[in-house]
């Protein structure tokens, strides 16, 4: 057993951190909250120029060829940073779909493109306000044809294809269910940005009337492949989580040491210190989860659904606490504008609903349990 | 990062496997059979059937895997020692008994004392032939343990030992302990204190046992009469028994945390139940609020489980853990009692039965009696918290009262 991340792979979160406290301090992120730009284009172009988004591609299709491990270390540090980018919905979504379901000329398509930034992609599964299920599906793609509605969808205008999870069959069985791509420059898609309570990474509704598509994986399998699409961006979407939640600790930290309330600083207090001890709990149990999360998905475990609802659920537990946390902590001072406790705590709750809420990973997660213990 | 067993590890795991097959009990179904020696409840009997376990244990040098041999151990890494324990808890074994000795008086003693001395007592423990406790609480201090009153006065080569000790775990039955004293009230109170080791049959050592809310009767006062103590079996300079206590603490903290419930009830036991239990609306399980706790439970037990491994694999390449292994007991015990309690709920008007007319033996009950003495016992959440806040994060020590004064000058409540 090791369970730890190599040197290199150390080495590689280090540059990582480098290179995001240069080039994405949070007036970055504000830069992008606080404008109707989509998402930071320079720092975007960066990474592609730094080949992090081909970090798991292999490199016949003109990535580095490295594996998930790397990818982990690497959404650390964005999730440290709250990079204003797509690197999620291009890499965890769209980029592992096609590695597991895509056909070898449909990889030879949109690999390369991926893995250099030029395209973006994006997986659209949700329709509204309430989780998206075999039952609630309504967008078809019959006949080679894409229609309905999927919002929000994370990257959904600006994003040059989107993977696209629809009805292909009649019933509401998970097997009337199939993945399709689409371009979504092309006739009858049309698509309208829709505000979020985290408008430092962008989100749209995408309309179809009879958009041209391609089928993603077998007819029939959409809504397993989504399934397993969903545990291993969990498992790096936590590492990003990871990341959040430990700059929060680190703000609250420094607040707390320089801030003064009754000629002391407020460090000192108990009901502060306890506080932030809590975080730096469920902090660390988050990490050590999707230290787990890493292991299952790099090696493609029995255990990766397992472990990536586990990864998930901690994560999104840590995150969401440290981030309303280390407002309080900051007192009236954390309640404005200008201080940026308020950026990791709607990027918080954004990660927190991007692939699923926690009520439905934990539902899953009692599922593999009652599987495996068969007591 | 490899999660699996290195060649070694397989090897060493198959090893441990055949031993036990050959020397225990697989666990029943649940593990909660009257057989086994877990449930044990006359403790004389309990204690020796884990006498014996433990001697077999430590003839094949299973007992502390990690002690080198000249010790009796085995002289294997830490991750050699999970992988025994992972072995073990499938199996029906007892336990108890040993580990404060082991995990805490053992690694004191052999720590400050000279080698003939340390080589007399290690083997008689390692084969739970001595049991050792722990005798630092009093009733004026517990999580301030540096306050205590007992006093050791020289007199010749002796010191002279006065006052009363509580909480003391095993007391009853130990044969040895290791004793935190007062050796200068005239200094601040960290400054005055000396660590010694003596036999609990000295004469003037008198335990009386403490019933506990739950029942069982496991801790003890102890109080000293003019005990004498050679000045032989000081542990550590006078006036260091702060450091050396520290020490002692540090390994209490990985121990207590590292352990698990015993026979008590976690998230395999919460499943079960929740399988074999129907609710107004169908089975438990099917229940969304009860799949929700029991997901947040099992997230918690195995993010704990995840970081004891980080430390392991640190320890393991020759690196320092990080500070990450402080965090194991504030978990677990308030996790443990949340989950004991919602098992309770479970079972409805029917929860308030113990023992043979519950669930898996009563499992939850006991669990929920056992939890608050989990949450103060080796450390209050509230001070293991305080310790991560100084320590781990580097946040400003609580405002002192009393740092500099003398430790007679201290004020006392009652
Ligand atoms: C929406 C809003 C409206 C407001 N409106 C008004 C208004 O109309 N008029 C007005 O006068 N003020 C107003 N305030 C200010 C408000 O009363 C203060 O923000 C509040 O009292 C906290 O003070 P602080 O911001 O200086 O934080 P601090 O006092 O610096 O506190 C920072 C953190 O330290 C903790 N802390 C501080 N002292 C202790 C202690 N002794 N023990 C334990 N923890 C401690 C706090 O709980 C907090 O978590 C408003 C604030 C907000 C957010
Ligand atoms: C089951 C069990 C077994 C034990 N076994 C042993 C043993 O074998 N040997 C031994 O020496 N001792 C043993 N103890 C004693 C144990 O170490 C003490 O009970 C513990 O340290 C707390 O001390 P106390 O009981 O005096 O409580 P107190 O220290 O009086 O604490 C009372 C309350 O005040 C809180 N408090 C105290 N100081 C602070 C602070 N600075 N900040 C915030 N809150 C504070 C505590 O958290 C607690 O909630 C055992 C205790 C139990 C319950």
């Amino acid at each position: 057993m090791n369970f730890d991340f190599s040197d290199d792979q150390k080495m590689l979160k280090d540059q990582a951190r480098k290179f995001l406290t240069e080039k994405c301090p949070t007036k970055v992120v504000r830069k992008i909250l606080e404008s109707d730009e989509p998402y930071d284009k320079a720092l975007w172009k960066q990474i592609g120029e730094m080949g992090w988004l081909g970090t798991a591609i292999p490199e016949e299709y003109g990535g580095l060829g490295l594996g998930h491990l790397e990818l982990c270390v690497i959404a650390e540090e964005l999730g440290r940073a709250a990079a204003p980018v797509p690197f999620s919905s291009s890499v965890y979504l769209a980029t592992e779909a096609l590695l597991i379901a895509g056909s070898d000329a449909q990889k030879k398509k949109y690999l390369p493109k991926l893995a250099s930034g030029e395209w973006i992609g994006t997986f659209a599964i949700a329709e509204g306000p309430q989780p998206p299920s075999p039952k609630t599906i309504k967008a078809t793609f019959k006949g080679g044809k894409l229609d309905g509605t999927k919002t929000p969808v994370p990257d959904g205008d600006v994003a040059d294809f989107a993977v696209v999870l629809a009805k292909s069959a009649d019933g509401a069985g998970e097997r009337s269910l199939s993945l399709a791509i689409v371009d979504l420059k092309g006739a009858g898609v049309s698509r309208r940005a829709v505000k979020t309570i985290d408008p430092s990474r962008s989100q749209a509704e995408l309309s179809f009337k009879g958009a041209a598509a391609d089928a993603l994986g077998p007819a029939g399998d959409g809504w397993d492949l989504a399934k397993r699409v969903l545990d291993r961006a969990a498992v790096l979407m936590a590492f990003e989580q990871v990341g959040g939640a430990d700059a929060c600790l680190v703000m609250a930290k420094d607040y707390a040491l320089n801030r003064y309330a009754f000629g002391r600083t407020i460090a000192s207090f108990q009901a502060i210190k306890h506080k932030l001890a809590d975080m730096y709990v469920l902090n660390e149990l988050a990490r050590s989860n999707a230290y787990f999360g890493a292991w299952a998905l790099s090696t493609n475990a029995a255990d990766l659904a397992e472990a990536a609802a586990g990864a998930r659920i901690s994560a999104t537990d840590a995150f969401h606490n440290a981030s309303k946390e280390n407002i309080q902590t900051h007192g009236g001072m954390g309640f404005t504008w200008e201080l940026d406790c308020h950026l990791y705590y709607r990027r918080s709750k954004v990660l927190s609903l991007a692939l699923g809420a926690s009520r439905v990973w934990k539902d899953r997660l009692v599922n593999h349990l009652e599987k495996k213990n068969v007591a | 990062m490899d999660f699996n067993d290195t060649p070694q590890e397989a090897t060493f795991r198959k090893e441990v496997r055949a031993w036990l097959e050959a020397n225990a009990k697989p666990k029943s179904a649940t593990g909660f059979s009257a057989e086994n020696p877990r449930f044990q409840r006359n403790e004389t009997e309990a204690l020796k059937i884990a006498k014996a376990w433990q001697a077999k244990k430590a003839e094949k040098r299973y007992a502390r895997i990690t002690w080198p041999t000249e010790n009796g151990g085995l002289g294997g890494t830490p991750i050699q020692q999970v992988v025994y324990n992972q072995e073990e808890s499938k199996f029906d074994v007892p336990s108890g008994f040993f580990e404060i000795g082991l995990g805490m008086c053992i690694p004191t003693v052999t720590h400050y004392a000279s080698k003939d001395v340390a080589a007399r007592y290690v083997k008689p423990a390692l084969y739970g032939e001595e049991i050792w406790c722990q005798l630092f609480s009093e009733p004026s201090a517990g999580s301030d343990v540096a306050g205590l009153k007992t006093r050791a006065e020289k007199d010749g080569d002796d010191w002279v030992i006065n006052g009363q000790k509580v909480w003391t775990s095993g007391a009853h039955y130990s044969d040895y302990g290791i004793l935190l004293t007062r050796t200068d009230p005239n200094v601040p109170k960290h400054k005055g204190l000396t660590m010694f080791y003596l036999s609990m049959k000295s004469p003037g050592v008198e335990v009386r046992p403490i019933k506990q809310m739950s029942g069982g009767a496991n801790f003890n006062e102890v109080f000293f009469t003019n005990v004498r103590i050679p000045d032989s079996q000081r542990l550590g300079n006078v006036g260091d028994g702060w450091g050396v206590a520290l020490t002692t603490l540090m390994h209490e903290r990985l121990a207590v945390g590292g352990g698990q419930g015993g026979s008590g009830a976690d998230v395999n036991e919460l499943l079960a139940l929740a399988r074999e239990t129907e609710l107004e609306d169908g089975p438990a399980i099917r229940n969304a609020s009860v799949r929700e706790r029991i997901a947040e439970w099992y997230v918690r037990g195995q993010g704990l489980k995840y970081t004891t491994y980080r430390t392991l694999t640190a320890l393991s390449q020759g690196r320092v853990p990080g500070p990450e292994a402080s965090i194991a007991k504030v978990v677990v015990a308030p996790k443990m009692q949340d989950l004991a309690s919602f098992g309770m709920d479970l079972e409805d008007m029917g929860g308030v039965m113990v023992g043979e007319d519950s669930p898996m033996l009563g499992a939850f009950q006991q669990s929920f009696m056992w939890a608050p003495g989990l949450r103060i016992a080796g450390g209050t959440d509230e001070i293991l918290k305080n310790i991560i806040a100084e320590r781990v994060l580097g946040l400003p020590a609580d405002i002192r009262v009393d740092k500099d004064i003398p430790y007679n000058k201290l004020p006392t409540g009652r």
